[in-house]
């Protein structure tokens, strides 16, 4: 409240229009999405006039998000997606980020630069460019659910990276070196004292890796094959771009809540194992574009 | 005390993933950009640079040329991503700044409402802007009650009233800034976030008013943070083609993404839509290369430390 005092006693000082902005800005940025989640408890059909709180929109026996076959079929669709991305890319990244991290000489820079390129290329060039690659070389897997579960590990493996390699500079090399000292085989000190100390990391890769494939939007849409390759986000793009009922809100807000219960569980558990949560939480964060 | 070999071990499969899935993909693309499509319209690749054929490419740099019809769409691209990049950074430095230094106690639930926006769907947050702008929502009725909408249409910005999402290169462009404000808000609060208070401590100490401080001690240590941070949203905005799609219906406010959406996916201009891709990343490739040599130093200081 102090604050708010502080502001009343002179509006006009310097951090006091910072205040005002920020919150103006903060109540743009979430009151839209609120209303919009409000509309999935609407009572009617409108998505523009709130006349009631229901929950037909989630569990009616028709048109909710629950009996409606093709957003129940998306909503596994992108779970099994998401299953898949976290499997592959959280090992195969963390490995990567060891490797990038350790390995001096000829190749390492170049990899490197291999490994951040995914981070900045805008997501229709490598929907474009991936889309491409399944209809001629890859021809033989076509497009469907192997290549849009590949084409979300290539773009999420270097976020595994990237939260790896802070936690390996963090770390440092003393407590493996100890372990060596004290008579550990090197793989045992990898495997006991390394891996241990990455656990955090480890598991916010996951949730992150989780996360950007739920929402992931553009890649997904363009190796799908058909309605049987739908997800959650693919299907709010459609049906938004038609005839949305509160369904449509309810699906999404559907997806909302299992995307940041997924991150607040791994903000917690990263908590719980760093000493720098709040720094932990910014990183996560800026990680998604 | 690890044998020589094993990081580089380690490093295989992550590298071999990327080569085939980013270095072989992109070269698909340039082998289908100068390859040539059947009688079916699906494209031919031509794998052998010695065979390759420049027809479409030749075709697709003509339509860039003046008076053609990739030109108009490119540069309206080009003055949304703009516009759209400047009030983002007039929105997002102020919220930046009084996160990073007069939060205070606050800190940290502002920063956790600023991180919010982050983890909500892109698309969901367009769809509530959907709803908002129909001639019945509550934005448009906002708007019209406010006065916003009558300032709009005086400007020129909004043509019929309650028309939000008829066309609206406006529009448009207010939600490409409600869309990637908080991906430059966080890289901004970081860069802000890193400096030194004791610098400015010592500006003011050695007799700076606030405001050169501000000009000459914090506003040059936070330039590079600040343009990487634009750098960031730059890039996906030029590829963005479902903010137009979803925001207005009309090709009256298509982008550049747009076109090679309706070429590529779904479409069937699959060579030309390569061909518009390369020229997308060739222009984007100056800000690419930027941002990388920039977290490269960055990466550097943090393992001098």
């Amino acid at each position: 409240m102090s604050l708010l005092a502080s502001f009343f006693r002179n509006p006009w000082g310097r951090p006091r229009w910072l205040a005002v902005i920020t919150t103006i800005y903060i109540v743009w940025s979430i009151i839209p999405v609120s209303i919009a989640i409000l509309f999935a408890f609407n009572a009617s059909r409108s998505r523009s006039n709130f006349t009631g709180f229901s929950m037909r929109w989630f569990n009616g026996a028709t048109g909710s998000a629950f009996h409606d076959e093709a957003l129940r079929h998306a909503l596994i669709h992108s779970l099994e997606l998401a299953v898949l991305s976290v499997i592959v890319a959280t090992p195969l990244g963390l490995f990567l980020a060891l490797g990038l991290q350790r390995w001096r000489g000829r190749g390492a820079g170049m990899t490197n630069l291999l490994m951040l390129l995914p981070l900045v290329t805008p997501e229709i060039v490598m929907g474009v460019a991936l889309l491409l690659l399944f209809i001629s070389v890859f021809g033989f897997i076509g497009l469907g659910t192997t290549a849009q579960a590949i084409g979300q590990i290539t773009f999420s493996l270097s976020y595994v990276v990237v939260i790896v390699r802070g936690r390996l500079v963090s770390i440092g090399k003393d407590y493996e070196e100890a372990a060596a000292d004290l008579g550990a085989p090197p793989f045992d000190a990898l495997r006991r004292v390394l891996l241990p100390l990455l656990g955090p990391a480890i598991i916010a890769s996951a949730a992150i890796v989780f996360a950007t494939s739920l929402d992931d939007f553009v890649i997904t849409q363009y190796l799908s094959n058909g309605p049987d390759t739908q997800t959650v986000p693919m299907l709010l793009y459609s049906v938004s771009r038609g005839a949305p009922t509160p369904a449509l809100n309810a699906l999404a807000t559907i997806a909302l809540v299992i995307t940041i219960g997924t991150l607040v569980a791994a903000f917690l558990v990263f908590r719980r194992f760093s000493s720098s949560g709040g720094q932990a939480a910014t990183e996560i964060a800026t990680l998604d574009l | 005390m690890y044998p020589r070999w094993i990081w580089r071990v380690a490093a295989l499969p992550g590298t071999l993933w990327l080569s085939v899935f980013f270095l072989v993909a992109f070269y698909a693309v340039i082998c289908v950009a100068f390859g040539n499509s059947d009688t079916l319209q699906q494209p031919v690749p031509f794998w052998n640079p010695l065979d390759w054929n420049v027809g479409y490419v030749v075709q697709e740099l003509r339509n860039l040329w003046h008076g053609g019809a990739v030109l108009d769409v490119f540069l309206r691209t080009v003055k949304y991503v703009v516009i759209a990049i400047a009030l983002s950074l007039l929105i997002g430095f102020p919220v930046a700044y009084f996160a990073a230094r007069h939060a205070g106690r606050w800190r940290g639930i502002v920063l956790m409402l600023l991180i919010i926006p982050f983890w909500i769907n892109y698309l969901m947050r367009m769809i509530a802007w959907q709803s908002l702008l129909a001639p019945d929502g509550y934005g448009s009725r906002f708007f019209h009650d406010t006065g916003i909408e009558w300032v709009f249409m005086q400007l020129g910005l909004l043509e019929t009233q309650g028309g939000w999402l008829q066309g609206q290169s406006s529009a448009v462009v207010l939600a490409l800034v409600y869309g990637y404000v908080p991906y430059l808000v966080l890289p901004l609060y970081a860069a802000l976030d890193r400096i030194d208070r004791r610098t400015i401590e010592a500006a003011r100490d050695l007799g700076a008013t606030p405001r050169s401080a501000f000009m000459r001690v914090t506003l040059p240590q936070a330039v590079p943070g600040l343009l990487a941070g634009l750098v960031l949203i730059t890039l996906p905005m030029f590829g963005d083609y479902y903010t137009p799609d979803l925001i207005s219906t009309t090709t009256a406010t298509s982008m550049i993404g747009n076109q090679i959406d309706g070429r590529v996916n779904g479409g069937s201009e699959k060579v030309s839509g390569a061909v518009l891709t390369i020229f997308l990343s060739l222009f984007l490739l100056v800000l690419m290369v930027y941002y990388l040599r920039q977290t490269r130093s960055a990466g550097r200081e943090v393992e001098a430390e």
